[in-house]
Formats: structure tokens, C-alpha cells, sequence
């Protein structure tokens, strides 16, 4: 969860931007230097690692959330411009202790490794999913090629989100 | 990232009078762009202007019978937009030909027109480039080029425009709308990036202190006969090294109206009207799809370690010609090339 603050620190530092976010379904609060990007603000300001950093450019898809419901890089967004936006990671998909159907269908498909690059997947599969546009096989591929796997766990992923998707 | 002053825009207007009392300030819209660039401290503004906030989100018809793409619309809402699939789905099969689907749902119209080089030395700001730092040098020249331009080049700059989407907009003969300190005005989108010249640190006619607010499209949308054929090292989720977005008014087996465009060969995106000028009139088949790409290619010239371009321009310009005639545009999903 997010620390606490005691004192504002934005009027401390007159540098820091002071928002507000729903993380996960929580109201979260924070004093914030413009040049923080989202990722970041999750791991370091909130203690949320699930989100991972593995380019840190876009370029791997490691960083993929979920921000008023589409898919985005975290590492590309700054947090500033999210101010009011509510932010779905990782740690926010199960309810209760029952898994996401896409967490569990990874699971069913042993569509993971190393897991460096799942929280990644399975939110980005969560947008691929509410998009709709994705019909075939092929299209699951390259709607979800924004991700790389370093362990090439592919075909798994794949098969996971074919059987979310058939279930949703 | 250099650290950097932040303020949202409230409207047009006040973007403009935020932009003209800072030279060294930016505009930021999905930032898919910028923040990476700010990472390499290839960019490094004194003050971020949000501007993702106006209300320049709507795809309208025209009274013309064409479509206003205002500047903040994401690409992914373009690339799926109902008028958008069925009039201009050339438009948006090269929207999805783009970065990948997360990056799609951040970049704006916009920011995609303004899209920098993705030339390795401009990146890397160890090396001298004459597009990041004038007067430093070319590096690109001799070499690693695979990436860069065959036509258009000059002795200061070889880079390529990377936009998809600014390829199928050239192609379609589309128009930038765009507001500034003097009101506002309106550039073809042919004429909005330029040739490098010895000033390869302008990418574009746009003047700093203006912003774009919209695309617009004409009438013509070319469904029938397209297909954007983009070629790459991998076949998803990279830059295209060469890419072509081709459309055809087709009349019994005749050329009547054709629009070709490159992508990947030059600092933007390249039509030549002698070769489209070839085509009309014309029965379409190979032999005079090889003479138009013959005369887009006479004067490509490569630098060692990009000249395979030259060949595979001149093929992939000859097989979406075909697509397009036989009205079997290139799937994004399936990557056969039919
Ligand atoms: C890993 C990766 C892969 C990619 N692959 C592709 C690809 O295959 N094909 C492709 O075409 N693109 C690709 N892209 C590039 C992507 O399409 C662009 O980054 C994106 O379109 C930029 O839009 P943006 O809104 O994020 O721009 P920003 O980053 O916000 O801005 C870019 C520039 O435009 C200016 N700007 C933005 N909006 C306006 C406006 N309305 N008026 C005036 N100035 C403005 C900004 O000041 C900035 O200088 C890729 C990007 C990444 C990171
Ligand atoms: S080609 Fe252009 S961008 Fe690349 S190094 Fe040369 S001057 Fe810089
Ligand atoms: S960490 Fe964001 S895409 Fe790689
Ligand atoms: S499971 Fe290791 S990177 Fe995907």
C-alpha cells in the first residue's frame, strides 16, 4: 500500500505535483516529481512490484497495466498526466483469493517460466479480451506481440488466453 | 529524464500561450515518443505542456464528405473506428501494422505525425548526428544504415521518417489542420515533414510555438483496392524497412486513379507522381507495376549496408500493387504475404 504521508510534501518541495489515483481499487495520494513515470510510482512509491520493469522503453511490454480499463506501458506514462485515473495491476486481478480467469488459464497452461514477464502478459491479455478484436490464433499473437517472453513460453500463452477468451 | 516544470493545457489557447512563453518547452500528448527520447536525454524540454486533456478526441464526416480526425485521438480508437475500418481501411490496416497494441491505445494522432527517427546515432548521444547536434556529424553515412533512407537523402542526414500511419495519410492525400500565434492554417500532409537538406534537425513545417488539431481526410477512401505491405526484421512490433501503402481506383482490368507511398526509404513519406502518373491509364499488371517502381527507384542510392532496400523496395512496390488490384490487402494478423 502507499506510505503515508504526514505533511504534504509537495509544499515542501515546490517541485512535486501532488495527485491522486485509484490503485487497485484504493485511493491512493501521492506527492510526485513530474519526470516520474507510472511504473515507477507503482514499485517505488507504493511498494507494488508485481509490475515489472524489464526495458524500461516501451519496447517489451514487462510494464503493461491497466489505466481506466485499456492497456498501456507504465513506463511511458507519467504519472502526473494519470492524475484521477484509476490503475489496475497484478496484485489488483483476483477477488477474494480466486484467481482471474486469465491468471488461472495461465496457470492451466503453464503459460510461464521464469514469470518475469507474466504480470505483463496477463494484463495485457485482460485488455486484448475487452478490446474484442481478437478472433483467431493469429490475432492473439499479434494483438499480444506488444509482449515478449525472454522464455519463449508462446504457445502456452497463447492457448491460456484462447481458453479465457472462449470462457469470457 | 532531466527534471522539468509540468502544467496541463485547459484549451487550445492556453496550450498556445503556455508554448510561446517558453522556447524550450514541449507539448506532450501519449508521450510514447517524448519520455523515451527524455530517457536517452535526447530531448530534454524545460517544461512538459500536457495537452492529452483537450478536447480534440472526436472523428467527425466532413461536409465534404470526408473525415476530421482530431489530434488526440488514439491510434488504436482510429484504427478500429467504424468509418474508419470501412472507408480508409488502408488507414487503419497501417495503424495496426504500428508498435503494438498497448502503445497504440497511448499514441495520439498527433504525436504519431511528430514520431522522431529511430536512426541508432540520433538515439545514442555518445555519437556525433546532425540532426540532434548540427554541424557534428553524419556517423550514419558509413555506418550501421540498414534502417536509413535511400531517396531523399543529403550529405547531412540519411535518417527515415518511421510513422506507418503518415504513409497511408500520404497516400490518401490527406490534409493537417493545424492552430498558432497567427490563427490557423492547414498543410498538406505530403508537404508537412521534409526532405533533410542541411538543416536535418527539422523534421517537419510545423513552427515550434504550433499545434496540430486535426487530420483531415478527402471523400476518396480507395476500399476496394489497397493494401499496406510492410516489410520488417521481425514480423510484429517493429519499424518497417520498407513499407508500402498502395491504393487503386480500378476500371475494367484499368488503372484510372493510383497512390503509392513509401514508407522506411526517405525522411517522409515518399510519393512520386511521375509513377502514379505512369499507372493511370494503364492496364494493371506486373510489367507496368515494374515501370512505376522503376521510376520511384532511378535515383535510390544506398549506403553499403542498406542498399538491399533498393531491390526490395522495387519488389515490395510490385506485389502491393498486385494486392491492391486484386483487392486482397495484406492481413496484419496472418503474415503471409499474398
Ligand atoms: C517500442 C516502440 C515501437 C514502435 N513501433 C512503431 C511502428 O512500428 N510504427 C509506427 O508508426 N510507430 C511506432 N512507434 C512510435 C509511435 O507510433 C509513436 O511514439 C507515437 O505515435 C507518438 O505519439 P504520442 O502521442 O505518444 O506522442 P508524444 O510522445 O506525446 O509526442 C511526440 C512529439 O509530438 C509533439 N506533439 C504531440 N502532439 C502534438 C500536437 N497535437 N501538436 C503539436 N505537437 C505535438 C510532442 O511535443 C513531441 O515532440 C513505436 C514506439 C515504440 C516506443
Ligand atoms: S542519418 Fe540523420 S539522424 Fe542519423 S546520424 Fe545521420 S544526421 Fe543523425
Ligand atoms: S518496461 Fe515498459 S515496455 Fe519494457
Ligand atoms: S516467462 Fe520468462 S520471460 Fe516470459
Amino acid at each position: 500500500m502507499a506510505r503515508s504521508h504526514t505533511a504534504p510534501a509537495a509544499a515542501l518541495f515546490p517541485g512535486l505535483i501532488s495527485i491522486e489515483l485509484t490503485v487497485n481499487g484504493a485511493k491512493v495520494k501521492l506527492d510526485i516529481a513530474p519526470w516520474t513515470t507510472l511504473l515507477d510510482a507503482l514499485r517505488d512509491r507504493m511498494g507494488l512490484m508485481g509490475t515489472k520493469k524489464g526495458c524500461d522503453h516501451g519496447q517489451c511490454g514487462a510494464c503493461t497495466v491497466l489505466v481506466d480499463g485499456r492497456r498501456v506501458n507504465s513506463c511511458l506514462t507519467l504519472a502526473v498526466m494519470k492524475d484521477g485515473a484509476e490503475v489496475i495491476t497484478v496484485e489488483g486481478l483476483a477477488t477474494d483469493g480466486v484467481l482471474h480467469p486469465v491468471q488461472q488459464a495461465f496457470i492451466d497452461h503453464d503459460a510461464f517460466q521464469c514469470g518475469y514477464c507474466t504480470p505483463g502478459q496477463i494484463c495485457s491479455a485482460i485488455g486484448l479480451i475487452a478490446e474484442g478484436k481478437a478472433k483467431t490464433p493469429d490475432d492473439i499473437r499479434e494483438l499480444m506481440s506488444g509482449n515478449i517472453c525472454r522464455c519463449a513460453a508462446y504457445p502456452n500463452i497463447v492457448a491460456a488466453i484462447q481458453q479465457a477468451m472462449d470462457a469470457s | 529524464m532531466n527534471n522539468f516544470q509540468y502544467s496541463r493545457a485547459t484549451d487550445v489557447a492556453d496550450a498556445l500561450s503556455q508554448i510561446a512563453s517558453d522556447a524550450s518547452a514541449k507539448f506532450i500528448a501519449g508521450g510514447t515518443n517524448l519520455v523515451d527520447l527524455m530517457k536517452y536525454d535526447v530531448e530534454h524540454p524545460s517544461r512538459l505542456i500536457d495537452i492529452s486533456h483537450l478536447p480534440l478526441t472526436k472523428i467527425e464526416e466532413t461536409t465534404a464528405g470526408g473525415l476530421r480526425i482530431g489530434a488526440l485521438v488514439p491510434n488504436s480508437d482510429l484504427a478500429w473506428h467504424p468509418l474508419v475500418t470501412e472507408r480508409y481501411p488502408l488507414l487503419s490496416s497501417a495503424l495496426l501494422a504500428g508498435a503494438s497494441a498497448q502503445l497504440r491505445n497511448m499514441a495520439s494522432t498527433g504525436g504519431n505525425l511528430l514520431q522522431r527517427t529511430r536512426c541508432l546515432y540520433f538515439y545514442d548521444v555518445a555519437t556525433p548526428c546532425n540532426k540532434r547536434e548540427p554541424g557534428s556529424g553524419c556517423p550514419a553515412k558509413e555506418g550501421i544504415n540498414r534502417i536509413n533512407a535511400i531517396l531523399g537523402t543529403s550529405d547531412a542526414c540519411i535518417a527515415t521518417h518511421p510513422s506507418d500511419m503518415c504513409v497511408a495519410l500520404a497516400a490518401l492525400d490527406a490534409e493537417v489542420h493545424v492552430a498558432g500565434p497567427n490563427g490557423e492554417r492547414t498543410i498538406a500532409l505530403v508537404d508537412f515533414h521534409r526532405l533533410p537538406g542541411d538543416t536535418p534537425q527539422r523534421d517537419t513545417n510545423l513552427d515550434p510555438k504550433e499545434i496540430i488539431t486535426a487530420i483531415e481526410l478527402p471523400p476518396q477512401g480507395f476500399s476496394k483496392h489497397y493494401t499496406y505491405l510492410k516489410i520488417r526484421d521481425r514480423l510484429s512490433y517493429a519499424f518497417a524497412l520498407v513499407s508500402v501503402a498502395a491504393a487503386l481506383r480500378m476500371d475494367n482490368g484499368t488503372t484510372r486513379d493510383a497512390r503509392l507511398a513509401l514508407g522506411g526509404v526517405a525522411h517522409k513519406p515518399w510519393r512520386n507522381p511521375e509513377a502514379e502518373a505512369a499507372l493511370n491509364g494503364q492496364a494493371a499488371n506486373t510489367d507496368t507495376f515494374a515501370r512505376a517502381a522503376d521510376i520511384v527507384l532511378h535515383e535510390a542510392k544506398g549506403f553499403g549496408r542498406n542498399t538491399f532496400k533498393i531491390d526490395l523496395a522495387r519488389r515490395t512496390i510490385i506485389r502491393a500493387l498486385t494486392q491492391a488490384m486484386n483487392g486482397t490487402p495484406q492481413s496484419q494478423s496472418s503474415k503471409k504475404i499474398a
